[in-house]
């Protein structure tokens, strides 16, 4: 198992090496001078000649890229000059309020995701079963900044019982902070919650009628322990695979969740920083929340195992 | 304590696709006594493994329900039962070991696991007990090193070694009556004799009283005292293995032997096979359900179904042409019916 | 060619047409697919029609007619804060909704295609970098990675398309790549092999056809995602150039008039919600019909 890990680990270096090189293509993607394009229009040109110098942007393309990657394996993010910070600091700032909100999340997708898949699998055909599946084909299909929208007209303008943005803290109190929380963790929840009910129920169907199952119900175990033991732990795998995706399209959907809600986290420092054309934050955090996803990718499939014992340990499995 | 365990009178089992019903299990009844051994055979679909299914009220309803009948075992009638106290009967007094040891153990528990779970739900044991419980389990089903194999998981295990886990959860509670369905189908020649091997002598330890379903009649030649034949949902013959080894009275079950393979196979006498295939259960029989591909058939077959009656000591047939007062001579095999084999 | 072949060949498209015949009556079979259909075309006429269809330029402004309600004079579903008509922007704003989600998918199939033939097909070396890369690219947040193109690219049509289509490309990809694998080492292909027969004959008359199942409900299931992503980076000002109509767009413009018009953010996320479950259910039903095995 440690062999394993430290393999997958390793394994992380050349993803996160393209990653890299991607975010670095991208951002020379930009037309012009990205000094001239961040300092903006009435922006002298001795203060451009100045910027570019600092971001070493006068250096051949290749050297700028070295410097870049000796930076970031340094964990040197640069520094902000909209916001006058290290970027480092920025995420430390941002990134536990995204946490919060996704965490919350999260929470939310599998505790109703996962039991309502389970009720629809046990019940198929029935009418809950035909709800279930119309909830779940819209929960997928929902454009969430719509949905955070539509919770904000109904909760927040209509019936005012939530905040409508921001954040709350928690020396105002928890109500205050769990008030703000509501909505925008409804909103970022939809659609996974849409995506672990619906896998959970094909896979638990296919589980249910398996062999093991009637050897469980013949041994005189309660439908309960039958169900939730033995058919649903053979049912997680799928259930993981979709936990890796959902944490990545989250990130993603935060930055939309982030923006309606005024969300102080990473995704609104993203939209903010592209406004302000802020080039070195948008291309760190990207990179950022890039290894983030790869570090979640390597936790799931290190769950893998521990949930699947039929999978043999080896380190030789493509990247993320 | 009186002799007899189980009585099961005219049981039904029907199963519901649409408005089509299908009736599996048509009015079977046998009886069986303690540490007695019963074989149920048929082709596939003749209701064996329903029945079996049946008497731990383990059919998945919908689609299936048991439609009729008694089940009386050791006092209790099955069918009036609470779910609850139903359970407490599922693993403890009835076990059931299935055909496929591949797929029915649970793959990611690990054995201990699977055995320990099923000694705990019935009895008041410490953990540890149960886990010493389960290596003395797997050691009396002939698996070497049970310390070091209890925390394995069955996927590394070969075939034969699994089917002695599920035995030794079976017996792990002293059931009264094991229900084995196809136990050795699955399994490979030689492993399906040490199976049975194993089965007879776990039997003289535990008293089990034991149904197997099976295909083969080989197997209940060997370890069962009573024989079931069952043929689209009814019995068509029941009695000793002894009488019906010796004097087989349904049409059905001369067409069984001829189609089981023994020693005395040889080149010039070809395996015969039943010709046609069982009726569709979901259309209503009138008459003998097996008539249709029966040789000796004749009018009143089609028409009227016959009653099981005593063809000879504890020996009974459903056959309008086999009782006490008639008897019908088994043909030699027929030209027409070695063409159907051949072809 | 002799009458032989030509015999074969007629038999073979016989065969299709009936496959494709039974298909397309399993789809309309499926009640939930024939009304993604029906969504879909419904669509696709209202993108192509569309200066048929609306009411009024979508782009055209009359401040002293803003925030009007439902059919308040003549506009079917009101104007917005500049007094342009709601519906007509909502039929235009279906041409870019249709325009991005197959523009982008296809960018995306296109590229993805050529990568996975190249990298499945050929192995080895290339096949490793391709598909290091392609891990690299869905190691973004599908959003993020078109939200971050959409900020150094900027605004505009095909902008959003490529911005969009680059993060479909791993997808395609991965099951191309996947598709002619399995069909490589078939014994049919090594047959075709052994006759001599041109890698790139192989790949066009025997893979690719083989691919066409996956693909074509891949790509469906990809349209849904497409549209919901201009949707977002519109809705971001990340997409089309305003005034351009786009449903994300006047989200975005309804959202700061929730209080005095709610109806004006609320009819276009319907229209995406609609289009996209429409989408989603076509490609359920092409699913079930073409491979009952497949899973999602």
């Amino acid at each position: 198992m440690g062999k394993y890990i430290v393999g997958r680990i390793l394994n992380m270096i050349p993803t996160l090496l393209i990653v890299a090189i991607i975010v670095f293509l991208i951002t020379r993607l930009l037309p012009g001078n990205p000094a001239a394009v961040m300092l903006g229009p009435q922006a002298s040109a001795a203060d451009i000649k100045a910027l570019t110098e600092e971001l070493g942007l006068n250096q051949p393309l290749y050297i700028q890229f070295v410097d870049y990657i000796g930076n970031l394996l340094q964990g040197d993010l640069g520094n902000s000059l909209t916001y006058n910070k290290p970027v480092i600091d920025l995420i430390l700032e941002r990134f536990p309020n995204t946490v919060i909100l996704a965490v919350c999340a999260l929470i939310i997708s599998i505790v109703i995701g996962v039991p309502a898949g389970i009720i629809a699998a046990r019940k198929q055909n029935s009418i809950f079963d035909y709800l279930f599946t119309t909830f779940s084909l819209i929960g997928v299909s929902m454009p969430i900044f719509w949905l955070g929208i539509m919770l904000v007209l109904f909760f927040s303008v209509n019936l005012g019982w939530f905040p409508a943005t921001g954040m709350g803290s928690m020396e105002a109190g928890a109500g205050d902070f769990f008030s703000h929380l509501i909505l925008p963790s409804i909103a970022l929840a939809t659609i996974p919650t849409a995506q672990f009910a619906r896998i959970t129920r094909s896979s638990m169907l296919e589980v249910i009628s398996q062999d093991y199952v009637k050897t469980a119900r013949s041994k005189g175990l309660s439908e309960f322990i039958v169900i939730c033991k033995h058919a649903f732990k053979n049912a997680l795998t799928p259930l993981l695979t979709v936990l890796g995706l959902q944490v990545s399209s989250m990130l993603g959907g935060a930055v939309l969740t982030e923006t309606i809600f005024s969300w102080p986290g990473i995704g609104l420092l993203i939209i903010d920083a592209i406004g302000k054309r802020d080039f070195v934050v948008v291309q760190n955090m990207v990179i950022f929340i890039a290894l983030i996803y790869v570090v979640v990718n390597l936790v799931v499939d290190i769950l893998y195992k521990v949930v699947n014992p039929r999978i043999k340990y080896s380190s030789n499995k493509g990247g993320s | 304590m009186s002799e007899e365990l189980l009585k099961v009178e005219n049981l039904e089992v029907q199963f519901k696709s649409g408005s089509a019903i299908t009736k599996a299990v048509n009015g079977v009844s046998f009886t069986l006594n303690r540490r007695e051994n019963i074989g149920i055979v048929g082709e596939s679909g003749s209701g064996k493994s329903v029945t079996a299914t049946s008497l731990l009220r383990l059919i998945p309803s919908p689609p299936g329900k048991i439609s009729g009948g008694a089940i009386h075992f050791d006092g209790k009638d099955l069918l009036k039962l609470s779910e609850k106290e139903m359970k407490s009967i599922r693993g403890n007094e009835i076990s059931m070991i299935f055909q496929d040891p591949l797929t029915s153990l649970n793959p990611v528990f690990t054995v201990g696991d699977q055995i320990i779970e099923s000694i705990k739900t019935h009895q008041k044991v410490s953990k540890k007990e149960a886990k010493k419980k389960a290596i003395e389990m797997l050691k009396l089903v002939g698996i070497p090193a049970p310390e070091k194999r209890i925390n394995m998981y069955p996927h590394e295990f070969s075939g034969g070694m699994r089917q002695r886990v599920m035995i030794a959860i079976a017996l792990s509670c002293n059931p009264k009556l094991l229900i084995a369905d196809e136990p050795t189908t699955a399994l490979d020649v030689t492993v399906q004799a040490q199976i049975l091997d194993l089965m007879k002598r776990l039997q003289d330890e535990f008293n089990t009283a034991i149904i197997m379903i099976t295909h083969d009649l080989g197997v209940v030649w060997e370890l069962c005292d009573k024989v079931l034949v069952m043929y689209a949902g009814n019995v068509v013959e029941y009695g000793t293995v002894k009488e019906i080894y010796d004097q087989p009275k349904h049409p059905y079950t001369w067409g069984l032997l001829d189609s089981q393979i023994t020693e005395s196979v040889s080149e010039d006498q070809p395996l015969t096979t039943i010709p046609g295939s069982p009726p569709d259960l979901r259309q209503e029989i009138t008459g003998c359900p097996f008539a249709a591909r029966c040789a000796y058939a004749q009018d009143v077959c089609f028409t009227n179904k016959p009653k099981m009656t005593e063809v000879g000591e504890n020996h009974y047939a459903a056959c309008h042409f086999q009782t006490k007062e008639n008897r019908l001579d088994r043909k030699e095999k027929t030209a027409h019916d070695r063409a159907i084999v051949t072809s | 060619m002799s009458t032989g072949q030509q015999g074969i060949v007629l038999e073979q498209t016989q065969v299709k047409t009936k496959n494709e015949h039974s298909l397309f009556r399993k789809l309309i079979r499926n009640r939930f697919a024939a009304f993604g259909l029906f969504v879909i075309l419904l669509l696709i006429l209202t993108a192509i029609f569309a200066p048929v269809i609306a009411t009024y330029p979508p782009n055209k402004m009359n401040v002293t007619k803003s925030l009007l309600g439902i059919g308040v004079e003549g506009h079917i579903l009101g104007t917005d804060n500049y007094g342009r008509d709601i519906f007509s922007r909502l039929v235009y704003g279906a041409r870019i909704s249709m325009l991005v989600g197959i523009g982008a998918v296809l960018f995306g199939a296109v590229v993805g295609t050529l990568l996975g033939v190249i990298s499945g097909y050929f192995g080895g070396k290339w096949d490793s970098i391709i598909m290091r890369f392609m891990d690299g690219l869905s190691a973004f947040p599908f959003i993020l990675l078109a939200i971050t193109l959409m900020s150094v690219l900027g605004q505009g049509l095909v902008n959003v398309i490529i911005a969009i289509g680059v993060g479909n490309i791993p997808g395609f990809a991965r099951v191309v790549r996947g598709q002619v694998l399995s069909v490589k080492h078939s014994e049919y292909i090594e047959v075709t092999r052994s006759l001599g027969a041109k890698h790139s004959r192989i790949i066009f008359h025997h893979v690719l056809p083989n691919s066409f199942a996956p693909l074509i409900v891949y790509a469906t299931m990809s349209i849904a995602g497409a549209i919901i992503s201009e949707a977002s980076l519109s809705f971001l000002g990340l997409g089309v150039q305003p005034p351009t109509a786009s449903w994300g767009s006047m989200l975005q413009d309804g959202k700061d008039f929730l209080v005095l018009n709610p109806h004006m953010a609320t009819i276009p996320g319907l229209a995406i919600l609609i289009t996209v479950v429409g989408i989603n259910l076509f490609g359920d039903g092409l699913r079930d019909a073409l491979d009952p095995k497949m899973k999602a």
